[in-house]
């Protein structure tokens, strides 16, 4: 050990959180160190971000970390977030939910969110199961892939998350994976940083459940499996359209600038504060 | 003094401006809209914020959201969308995050009859959401009184950090009352207690004189964490027993230390009545005419209006009971609140007046009760 503390401790909470609750081999740590590490190069103040989670084994990241951190329900981050960023527009709030969590519960908020483009980045650490329930098959699951509750294999297709946040109205877009930590770190600095509706969705897997279930091997290869299966954009844009949909395609998928929500709520207000309403005092008061 | 003809529904927004509501988010629902209609236009005004949400389970976490970013916050409902409420009312009884909840009852079970009344929920306002929690329950019976209770219910939601629940019904929501309301500087609100100790100090939900902890905005300096998971002081979650149970038991005391202040009621001619009715909502307007009338005739006749409905008047109804021979329950449900009187003063006491077709409980139905027996 070096004399010289990792930069990543001053953004953890040291008293009675450690040991996590995540599956050794988990990726969701990555995902949290990869969020530490976007904020850290940032340089922006802990006390100017808020993480907020639902629930899941990715609704635990924030306890961790030494944020105003805040730990909701099943699905509805998204809903705690919108509100809390309206009463705080300064806030950089960030959103962390599994892909149960984000795309099944939470799938109604997630659509609002991104047709709102309220400046939240959104991060879903898509491990295509529920894990900390035992490993029921999620709205991510492969076609064919087995799980507790599709024990004959799934038979429903997989959500394409990226796909449906543009169509919503997001700003900003991305898709990288465990493996690519570096280029995790990249994608969420780069997400934080856009004024709008922003997803990442951080490819993960879930080697207790999914990975037992489907004799997908261990952590290890199941991270090599990240590796192996997905491509860069550039490197996705030579492949013909089948190859290109058995892969996992890394990269910003979608970047535009577009009228952010709490930037247009305050144009409601310079609008009701501009001409006299039906008030009160207006309407026959004395 | 403002004097003006309004709906209960309108003197809700405006008791909620006077009280410092400066968040609302909400879903449309009839017999409830007009809040959030009147809300879109007047919060912008004041610098507030006004959001209408994809459903009513993101309305009540926009809420609390919001408040927990440090704004006064409301949202209102009917029958079906108070039932979507019920897990965020359970999560911010949990977090302590005060909230406003208006339920203005329609006639259900189900899509029910959007615009018919009815005092249905009593029981759901009590006990909707899972678990053993307190929770604060005011029901208005004029126009007058829902602007009144409206800020009662912001001010005991920021003074204990628990949600309250403002059960309007159809007809008070809808009815158009002459009223005269005090000019807003005149209201004077209660503002959340805020934490001031040095962050590293900071305890969330540690012990306080009044065990109503202190609250931190986020996005102040002090980073703390909130969860639905049970708490320790710090609000980290934890599984053991001697954090659970001193959990338990002082949000349970935050209230019923203080249920005299909480406890709101009026009650007329007690004392010499054999027979006394306990009402609140439109059904204590009904009670009331049928007192009066009563009273005319010659017979002895007590009154007792709960505005406060959770937690139960418990103490009110045992010295009532003590001294009448009966208690008169009008209510526009199949008897929900009739259940609480009868556990205080006993079955044998109890006559209920129910109706749970949307029509009001008229006087003559509580006149023939009283002349029934």
């Amino acid at each position: 050990m070096s004399g010289e503390e990792h930069s990543a401790y001053t953004y953890l909470r040291q008293t009675k959180k450690f040991p996590n609750v995540w599956c050794s081999g988990c990726g969701i740590g990555i995902v949290m160190g990869s969020l530490i590490r976007a904020i850290d190069r940032m340089g922006l103040d802990k006390d100017d971000i808020a993480i907020v989670s639902g629930i899941g084994c990715t609704g635990r990241m924030p306890v961790y970390m030494d944020f105003n951190t805040m730990h909701t329900t099943h699905g509805r981050a998204l809903a705690f977030a919108t509100g809390l960023k309206l009463a705080q527009p300064r806030l950089h709030v960030i959103v962390v939910m599994g892909d149960g969590d984000a795309l099944a519960i939470g799938g109604n908020h997630f659509i609002h969110s991104a047709r709102r483009n309220i400046d939240i980045t959104a991060i879903v650490v898509n491990n295509t199961i529920y894990g900390m329930t035992g490993g029921q098959y999620s709205p991510t699951t492969p076609i064919d892939g087995r799980a507790t509750t599709a024990p004959y294999g799934n038979i429903e297709q997989p959500l394409p998350m990226c796909e449906l946040a543009i169509a919503a109205g997001a700003s900003f877009v991305a898709r990288s994976t465990v493996y690519h930590a570096v280029e995790l770190d990249r994608i969420l600095e780069q997400a934080i940083r856009k004024h709008g509706f922003s997803l990442v969705e951080a490819r993960s897997y879930c080697h207790t459940t999914y990975g037992r279930i489907n004799k997908l091997g261990s952590a290890v290869d199941m991270m090599r499996s990240l590796k192996e299966n997905s491509v860069s954009l550039a490197q996705a844009e030579k492949l013909t359209p089948e190859e290109r949909s058995a892969r996992i395609v890394r990269g910003v998928l979608w970047d535009v600038e577009k009228p952010e929500y709490t930037d247009l709520y305050d144009n409601v207000i310079e609008r009701a504060q501009g001409k006299s309403g039906p008030g009160l005092r207006n309407a026959g008061g004395h | 003094m403002i004097v003006k003809l309004m709906q209960g529904n309108e003197a809700v927004s405006w008791g909620a401006l006077a009280a410092g509501c400066r968040f609302y988010a909400g879903y449309p629902i009839t017999p409830s809209t007009e809040v959030a209609e009147m809300l879109s236009i007047e919060l912008p005004k004041i610098g507030g914020k006004f959001i209408q949400m994809e459903d009513e389970i993101a309305s009540l976490a926009a809420c609390i959201g919001a408040s927990v970013g440090g704004l006064k916050s409301m949202t209102a409902t009917s029958g079906p969308g108070f039932s979507l409420m019920q897990e965020h009312i359970g999560y911010a009884a949990m977090t302590e995050v005060p909230c406003v909840i208006v339920n203005v009852q329609r006639l259900g079970p189900s899509t029910g009859q959007p615009t018919s009344a009815s005092q249905g929920d009593v029981m759901q306002a009590r006990w909707g959401t899972h678990g053993d929690h307190p929770i604060i329950v005011l029901s208005p019976t004029s126009v007058r009184e829902s602007f009144d209770l409206t800020v009662t219910a912001f001010n005991f939601s920021e003074k204990f950090r628990t949600p309250v629940i403002l059960l309007l019904d159809e007809v008070i929501g809808h009815m158009r009352e002459k009223v005269e309301l005090p000019d807003f500087d005149k209201v004077q609100p209660i503002e959340r207690e805020l934490n001031s100790v040095p962050p590293e100090w900071y305890m969330p939900y540690g012990d306080s004189p009044t065990d109503v902890p202190p609250m931190s905005n986020f996005g102040t300096g002090y980073r703390y964490h909130i969860t639905g998971l049970f708490h320790d002081q710090k609000g980290y979650p934890t599984q053991r027993l001697d954090e659970i149970d001193p959990w338990i038991e002082r949000v349970h005391r935050k209230i019923e230390r203080n249920l005299d202040e909480i406890i709101l009621y009026e009650e007329e001619e007690t004392d010499s009545a054999r027979t006394v009715i306990l009402s609140y909502g439109a059904s204590a307007r009904s009670a009331r005419q049928a007192a009066r009338i009563g009273r005319q005739q010659g017979l002895k006749i007590g009154l007792v209006t709960l505005q406060t409905i959770w937690p139960f008047a418990e103490e009110v109804v045992d010295r009532v009971a003590h001294n009448a021979r009966r208690i008169i329950v009008p209510e526009m449900n199949l008897g929900q609140l009739a259940l609480e009187v009868e556990r205080v003063a006993g079955r044998q006491k109890v006559v209920r007046v129910n109706r749970a077709n949307g029509e009001m409980v008229t006087p003559q139905m509580i006149l023939d009760a009283i002349k029934g027996d």
